[in-house]
């Protein structure tokens, strides 16, 4: 089976893909939007500004926007799930809009970012998290936070002294901002659980 | 809520082929404790949050070393890997984020040339960006610095680059609060008159930088045992703890300082 890791020019792909190798997956560093067709599960990965990260993502869109409405799972990690929603107050470029939602900055009453292993609090049922507790730990770092408009789509919240989306999930269309490549076994466990999605 | 991190450190020489791990006392004394990605692999396992590298021998003909030990570290390692020791431009965190750190720490260069950090945050965003900051302890204050109160009386705190060899003059609290203005994520505080000794680590430095900074700030230099990791979290705003030779002579398991961090009311992974 084959993910499809996006490498769109953005920070640091090393880690994801060597966490896929671990789980038994195989990961493809995609750098064509044509390549992605045939894949079965895609991997949008993301670090850095919002706004670097959608200028270059943006000639992926509609490749990515074809194999999601085909039914394809895509898992946004990080920026890779804050560029699903509208817009971010860290950058004037327009999100992809998939989710509807602002991404806006942590308040200044805690220290930003984020950084560093926090639990779950789990909103619903939702493969991705299949096995996942809230006594376990994943990692995350991140400045600014997603808000989306429809709270049904919440899957996961983290409490960083106010609730905060931790994961997402629409049909097949799942999103984290922590980084399960990062979080140790629990993390691997997500991308499992993830993996396993694309072999229905 | 958000747990407090142990990060084992790593200071890496890289002249041989799989490399070293080695272990100073004040920067000086050096002693071998073992082979760095196995190390790594063992702190991972232990549940290590996250894991430093450093390279103390920092030359460029070692590099090639350093790439192959990252690259196996990282296949075998799942929380973030940090590198540091000899970073000069943003092309050597190119090759360091392409053997798998997630990363980095600039210390000399950082001193020399600021802007570093704001290249390194622009490309790689800030959490990416570690600044760290070897301090020695001054004991005669001076106006323009920053003073804190510690046992020897009112002292500030110097910066030291290229590996403790040689002093700035710049204050160790307005170099934090600076490097957080250029972009920094995150500050690894190191106490120059801690590091290796056993003794703690330095509560009035650490303290003093975590006061007046907004970014995560990873107290070092000093750890003798989980006492201090507890002190550390419990006296001081520290987000992160780092110890290298209690767990690289297996004094201490991480495991074993996390449980006993729990037992006491610290927030940690386990």
């Amino acid at each position: 089976m084959t993910i499809a890791v996006v490498n769109y020019g953005v920070g640091n792909l090393f880690s994801i893909y060597n966490a896929l190798e671990r789980i038994e997956a195989k990961p493809e560093l995609i750098t064509e939007p044509e390549d992605l067709a045939g894949a079965e599960g895609v991997v949008v990965p993301g670090v850095g500004s919002f706004g670097r990260c959608m200028r270059r993502l943006s000639r992926f869109e509609g490749a990515l926007s074809q194999v999601l409405e085909e039914g394809t799972p895509m898992l946004g990690i990080c920026v890779g799930m804050q560029v699903l929603f509208d817009r971010s107050e860290e950058s004037p470029e327009e999100g992809l809009g998939w989710i509807k939602g602002d991404v806006v900055r942590l308040p200044n009453s805690v220290l930003v970012p984020q950084m560093g292993w926090n639990t779950l609090s789990i909103k619903k049922e939702v493969e991705i998290l299949e096995g996942i507790g809230e006594e376990d730990f994943f990692y995350f770092v991140h400045s600014y936070h997603c808000v989306p408009i429809d709270k049904s789509v919440l899957a996961a919240t983290t409490d960083y002294g106010l609730d905060l989306a931790a994961a997402v999930s629409r049909d097949n269309l799942f999103a984290v901002q922590f980084h399960p490549e990062k979080s140790g076994q629990k993390g691997l466990n997500i991308l499992k659980n993830f993996v396993r999605l694309t072999r229905c | 809520m958000l747990a407090r991190r142990i990060i084992p450190c790593l200071d890496c020489d890289f002249g041989v082929p799989q490399g070293r791990v080695v272990k100073g006392i004040e920067f000086k004394q050096i002693r071998y404790a073992g082979v760095p990605w196995e190390l790594a692999t063992r702190y991972y396992e232990e549940g290590a949050d996250e894991i430093v590298f450093l390279d103390i021998t920092a030359s460029h003909e070692r590099r090639d070393t350093m790439v192959n030990v990252i690259r196996t570290t990282a296949k075998n390692v799942f929380v973030p890997l940090a590198v540091g020791g000899g970073i000069k431009s943003v092309d050597d965190v190119r090759g360091v984020f392409k053997a798998g750190a997630d990363k980095v720490t600039v210390n000399t260069t950082a001193l020399k040339r600021p802007e570093i950090i704001t290249e390194i945050a622009d490309e790689y965003g800030s959490q990416a960006c570690v600044v760290a900051i070897d301090a020695k302890r001054r004991d005669a204050p001076c106006e323009e610095n920053i003073s804190v109160p510690t046992p020897q009386g009112e002292s500030w705190f110097e910066c030291s680059f290229y590996g403790g060899r040689e002093f700035t003059g710049v204050d160790a609290i307005v170099w934090a609060m600076k490097a957080e203005e250029l972009g920094a994520g995150e500050i690894l505080l190191t106490s120059m008159d801690r590091d290796g000794t056993y003794d703690g680590f330095d509560l009035p430095l650490t303290d003093g930088v975590c006061n007046r900074v907004r970014i995560p700030v990873i107290a070092s230099g000093g750890c003798g045992n989980a006492e201090h990791i507890f002190e550390v979290f419990q006296k001081t705003g520290a987000s992160a703890a780092l110890a290298a030779s209690i767990f690289h002579y297996k004094e201490w398991g991480v495991d074993e300082v996390k449980r006993y961090l729990a037992e006491r009311g610290i927030h940690v992974r386990i």
